[in-house]
């Protein structure tokens, strides 16, 4: 194909007069990812993930606070795919909605932690001076905060819930983004083109808007693809020490706390949380990787 | 002719956590209607700095400590960023010196061309399409209609300068500001595109002020050339009298430079001075072989030597 050439080089000067190779930066990004089949694979299966947790009323066979104790402690059968708990709740229904809980956290928690972050971020790269001081320094201490002692703080202080949850584990996630945000606003500000729209009358929030932001795009959106994985991790690290979700909405956490107690009798309600927890976060990391290759290609 | 752009006396200073670097110190010169006009100087003699504080886009640490702007009439130094902003771009048009980083990358290359236009209210979105595609084929890029839809990195080095251009074209400024527009390119495209310049500038009636190190393309595409040095001028003269009889030690230098290409290269002894400490008296003393006393006490001011020629070296007719 043709137009696997020109990315990352340009025509010579000699070939002016043919047409050019049409591929737009997207396109040139989609080329590199669509090569690497893990990351194809990994994002079919967070799409799969996402459909499933969005249509769980549809797909999930029981309800997942559905009590049936007579038949409690099943193992794996046509009936329970997955077995039943200990009061005869069927395992793989709430997986699915543990699924749902854990992509609603992440990604709800994620999209406050961008917004956040990129906003403190993009503010001190572009303004610099005492603004950016300041507001940089405000990132250190959180930064230096442990994490997740602060989210703990904050559920046992906000009580349970999920918008605690939201907040408790955006607090933190903004962190790291907020300084990947002003990296790059501050690589990008002093480019020639930006300088050069300035010269020729744009204002500062169009430079910002079309002229940084979306050349920022790349390593961000890598970020964010590894956040999600973070955040779900941290979701489930709450859920595990009982300052998740409030039951009986299952989580990741709560499934493998249960398992984990009823480990040596009953192995498969530990395995099955753990391996799709695992599968889970495996996807969203190739799926970063891949994104992360398609962005900063190393020819 | 009258005259176009008056700087007097501009200096740009940068506060930096070493010291104050005096990147511009006091330069003064003029750029008449339909004139054009090369600055040429070493790398960090203050040519780039004086020109982006005609516009006032100095950034961070950087500051115009004093002068004045005269811009048609008006002191750009005293008008308010709105008011800059009317002026950027489509009065004064600029041209960077690389043109792999001068485009944006995510944005495909035609948009950039009609953005001028529809920032400065002079086009709606249909009529600045049109015009962009018109500047394209202009400035020499065949089929015009389909390079507007060609991002940065699908296009040549050469056709980036030439949409860069187009980009500076795109308000028909008064005057167009080329900061090294051939630096970044190879002879042959370099040839192409100082071919274009001046094209342009006839055709549109501009004024031009071209910012080079290069004293040759200086000379072959300006009719006044003003020679800088440690952010100060050191010798202004039309082309002619300066390829004749420059008076300056370093303008000598400099064309002495020019005219050995082929030969054996007599660079000018010493480096450029740290800015932060610049010499006293005259800045050029310690590379200057006349250089006497009194050149490192007193600096030295402007000498007329005619209507058009002045100097700054007291040992201008040695």
């Amino acid at each position: 194909m043709a137009a696997l050439n020109p990315v990352g080089r340009p025509p010579s000067d000699a070939d002016e007069s043919s047409p050019a190779p049409r591929i737009s930066y997207w396109g040139a990004v989609w080329q590199r990812f669509s090569s690497n089949r893990l990351a194809v694979l990994s994002l079919g299966f967070v799409i799969v993930m996402v459909l499933v947790a969005a249509l769980a009323d549809l797909i999930a066979p029981y309800g997942y606070n559905q009590i049936d104790l007579d038949n409690a402690y099943q193992s794996p059968s046509w009936r329970h795919v997955a077995g039943t708990d200990e009061v005869g709740r069927d395992i793989f229904s709430r997986l699915i909605f543990s699924l749902q809980t854990a992509l609603a956290v992440a990604f709800g928690a994620t999209v406050i932690s961008v917004a956040i972050g990129g906003l403190i971020g993009a503010v001190a790269g572009y303004a610099g001076g005492v603004v950016d001081n300041v507001l940089m320094r405000f990132t250190d201490v959180m930064y230096a905060f442990p994490g997740f002692l602060f989210s703990i703080i904050l559920v046992s202080v906000l009580g349970r819930g999920i918008v605690t949850i939201f907040i408790a584990i955006a607090a933190t996630g903004w962190v790291g983004f907020a300084r990947l945000m002003r990296a790059q606003v501050l690589s990008i500000k002093n480019l020639e083109y930006v300088e050069s729209a300035r010269a020729l009358g744009a204002t500062h929030p169009y430079a910002i808007r079309r002229y940084i932001l979306p050349n920022s795009f790349g390593p961000l959106i890598v970020a964010i693809a590894f956040m999600v994985p973070t955040l779900m991790m941290t979701e489930s690290a709450l859920s595990l020490l009982g300052l998740g979700v409030m039951p009986p909405r299952p989580s990741w956490g709560v499934l493998i706390q249960v398992g984990s107690l009823n480990f040596r009798a009953f192995p498969y309600q530990l395995t099955w949380p753990a391996a799709t927890f695992a599968l889970a976060l495996l996807a969203f990391t190739y799926l970063g990787d891949g994104l992360n290759d398609a962005f900063n290609p190393k020819e | 002719m009258s005259t176009l752009l008056d700087v007097r006396n501009l200096k740009t200073y940068f506060y930096r956590r070493d010291g104050v670097v005096r990147a511009v110190d006091g330069i003064s010169y003029v750029v008449r209607e339909r004139e054009s006009v090369g600055v040429v100087g070493e790398s960090g003699s203050g040519k780039s700095v004086s020109m982006l504080s005609v516009v006032r886009l100095i950034g961070g640490r950087g500051k115009i400590v004093a002068g004045k702007v005269v811009f048609n009439g008006r002191n750009l130094l005293e008008l308010d960023e709105r008011a800059l902003q009317e002026i950027r771009g489509n009065d004064v048009g600029f041209i960077f010196q690389n043109p792999q980083t001068s485009l944006n990358p995510t944005m495909r290359s035609g948009p950039q061309i009609a953005e001028p236009l529809l920032w400065h209210g002079r086009a709606d979105r249909k009529q600045s399409f049109e015009r962009a595609v018109s500047l394209l084929e202009e400035v020499g890029i065949p089929a015009p209609a389909l390079r507007y839809r060609n991002y940065p990195f699908e296009l040549s080095g050469g056709m980036k300068q030439r949409v860069m251009i187009a980009v500076a074209l795109s308000c028909e400024p008064k005057l167009m500001i080329a900061d090294e527009p051939t630096t970044a390119l190879d002879v042959t495209t370099q040839a192409q595109i100082m071919d274009l310049m001046n094209r342009m500038k006839a055709a549109h009636g501009m004024s031009t002020v071209l910012i080079t190190h290069d004293f040759g393309l200086a000379a072959e595409f300006s009719d006044r050339i003003v020679v800088m040095y440690a952010g100060r001028v050191a010798e202004i003269a039309p082309t002619r009298v300066f390829l004749n009889s420059p008076r300056h030690p370093y303008s000598i230098g400099l064309l002495e430079n020019a005219k050995m290409v082929r030969g054996r290269l007599d660079t000018i002894p010493g480096q450029p001075p740290d800015m932060t400490r610049p010499p006293s008296g005259c800045r050029f003393h310690p590379r200057c072989p006349r250089a006497t006393d009194q050149c490192r006490e007193e600096d030295p001011g402007m000498t007329r030597i005619s209507d058009d020629h002045s100097v700054f070296c007291w040992h201008h007719d040695a």
